[in-house]
């Protein structure tokens, strides 16, 4: 066996064992896990929030889009910054009136505010479709991982199974809840990793930043600027702008909201977040550092790129130690992501569905039963690929996002829309997102006579305009919403 | 009136309408290329930004508590 792979299955036994341990005492559900375990000192709590930023996708997907794409990559390091600054006015809003009525999920807050179980489940249900290809973005992370790390011996496919038993056995092992110590481990990891690779990699093998920017631009003409047509200023700034509206509606990080002492969390929150993205900085030199040392990457196998060139520039011990601080970043919120979307199949879909009287061990039954359900899905998904680990974050964003029109005008005292308003938008909305998928269509293949501005702009635009004019339109024939809705002094 | 909290859309204007124009790799600042150094530059400045209005809606909370006494 090679060092990489006995280093990443270490790794993987020390997660376990903390994941077993977890179950007495120092546990944590979805929310704490967002929130960084409010038990924790300040610097601790620093080092969780700026490793919670840190997924597979910022990891391997952000790199690799920095080999892949260049310059449209930057959009990472956009979104969430404008989304912390939209904190500061969102968060305590939802946070006081979440308190008020004792909220738990977020689709309690719609049900609360529109006075609708239905639009509850419905939310729901779009919830667990978003957190779907989150999911599968995760097991690619963990196929690529382990297939990387031997050599080729195990197929990409292989290891894609493999990490999703992996990962059902770390959920089952943990419990329903997963482990604040991983969490801090995988921060911590993850931390020291891209600030390691991303200086080491352009100052020992390029001759500092600056040389290597140098280089890359005379090497590949334009890589480094957003191109003229295709991924052009229109697109990076509709897809960030999208993406960072749908910030906040993952069920994990609206519900985190609700475990805050107090509003001025958010508000300093919103102050120091911005500053961590900046790590995402390193991730990007690891990128373009592996463009000039490892090139030839193509399609997919971008995602590749970030362990390749550490591999090629430091030997099997540091792609393991690489591997196995990745393995984390796919493991923790991966697990976190199965056992809330089956949480939220069970608790917020089914025992809705069948009303009331539903025991809560049958509850945490079907729960648990969905686990491996949930994770043959996402397996399934995952090995019909052709995706990078961007585009399927982007599909994920486009279905979460359609919730922010219904949340947004539900905020003031006396909603702007009706209930049924709300429905019809976010189904409309995400009827528009299925058929756009499906049909790979593009605003170019819609519109192909309209200017590049328009042609260029995520297609995700026209799914949240039908979300919005049918939200109106139905609001409009339902009646003046603030008679028809439960408003909250 | 919190005319100051306008200062919030500051940095999604700064960020993204900028973009078209600081769509170019020289001038080079701190070993980045421009395009990077602008949304790099705008992140810390979004920072900045709420920072000052925080600042500022303590204060104006310290006063309405300080008025109420």
């Amino acid at each position: 066996m090679n060092p990489a792979l006995l280093l990443i299955g270490a790794c993987f036994l020390v997660a376990i064992a903390l994941g077993i341990r977890a179950r007495r005492g120092h546990a944590m559900t979805l929310e704490q896990w967002t929130v960084g375990g409010r038990g924790f000192g300040t610097i601790f709590v620093f080092v969780l929030m700026a490793g919670e930023i840190y997924t597979t996708f910022t990891f391997l997907g952000g790199s690799g889009w920095a080999y892949g794409k260049g310059a449209p990559a930057f959009y990472i390091l956009c979104y969430g910054t404008l989304a912390y600054g939209m904190s500061y006015f969102l968060l305590p809003v939802v946070w006081r009136y979440a308190n008020a009525h004792a909220l738990v999920s977020q689709a309690d807050f719609f049900v609360q505010k529109y006075g609708s179980e239905m639009l509850g489940i419905v939310v729901s249900l779009v919830a667990v479709a978003a957190m779907v290809p989150y999911l599968v973005l995760q097991l690619k992370g963990l196929g690529i991982i382990v297939s990387e790390a031997s050599a080729g011996a195990i197929s990409a496919a292989q290891a894609v199974w493999a990490g999703s038993v992996v990962l059902v056995i770390y959920v089952v092992a943990s419990g329903v809840r997963g482990s604040a110590w991983t969490a801090v481990l995988k921060d911590i990891m993850i931390l020291a990793v891209a600030v390691v690779l991303g200086t080491y990699l352009p100052a020992h093998l390029h001759g500092g930043f600056g040389a290597m920017f140098a280089q890359i631009d005379r090497l590949h003409p334009g890589f480094l600027t957003l191109p003229r047509t295709g991924m052009s200023p229109a697109w990076f700034i509709s897809t960030v702008v999208l993406t960072a509206l749908g910030f906040y509606m993952w069920p994990h990080t609206f519900g985190s909201c609700y475990t805050a002492r107090d509003e001025n969390v958010f508000r300093r929150n919103a102050v120091v977040m911005p500053l961590y993205q900046l790590v995402l900085l390193f991730v990007f030199f690891t990128g373009f550092a592996a463009l000039l040392d490892v090139p030839g990457l193509t399609g997919t196998s971008v995602d590749l790129s970030l362990l390749r060139v550490t591999e090629h520039a430091f030997g099997p011990w540091m792609l393991g130690v690489v591997g196995a601080a990745g393995l984390l970043t796919a493991l923790v919120p991966g697990s976190m992501l199965l056992m809330s979307a089956c949480t939220i199949l069970s608790k917020n879909v089914y025992a809705k569905v069948v009303r009331r009287d539903v025991p809560e061990a049958q509850v945490t039954w079907l729960a648990r039963a969905l686990v491996p359900v949930v994770a043959l899905v996402a397996v399934l998904l995952t090995l019909r690929g052709g995706s990078t680990l961007v585009w399927l974050l982007l599909a994920a964003y486009n279905v979460v996002t359609q919730l922010f029109p219904a949340l947004i005008l539900s905020l003031p005292n006396r909603p702007l829309a009706t209930r049924q308003g709300a429905m019809a938008g976010i189904v409309a909305g995400e009827a528009t997102v299925v058929a756009l998928t499906l049909t790979r269509a593009t605003m170019g293949s819609l519109f192909p006579s309209w200017p590049h501005v328009i042609t260029d702009l995520n297609v995700g635009i026209i799914a949240m305009l039908v979300n919005v004019v049918v939200l109106f339109v139905v609001s409009g024939l339902t009646g003046r919403p603030h008679r028809y809705l439960q408003t909250a002094p | 009136m919190r005319w100051y909290r306008w200062l919030a859309v500051v940095p999604a204007i700064g960020m993204l309408g900028g973009v078209p124009f600081a769509n170019r790799v020289r001038p080079y600042v701190l070993g980045l290329p421009f395009l990077l150094f602008w949304v790099t530059a705008w992140v810390v400045l979004t920072s900045a930004i709420m920072w000052l209005i925080y600042a500022l809606d303590r204060a104006r909370e310290r006063n309405a508590a300080g008025d109420r006494r």
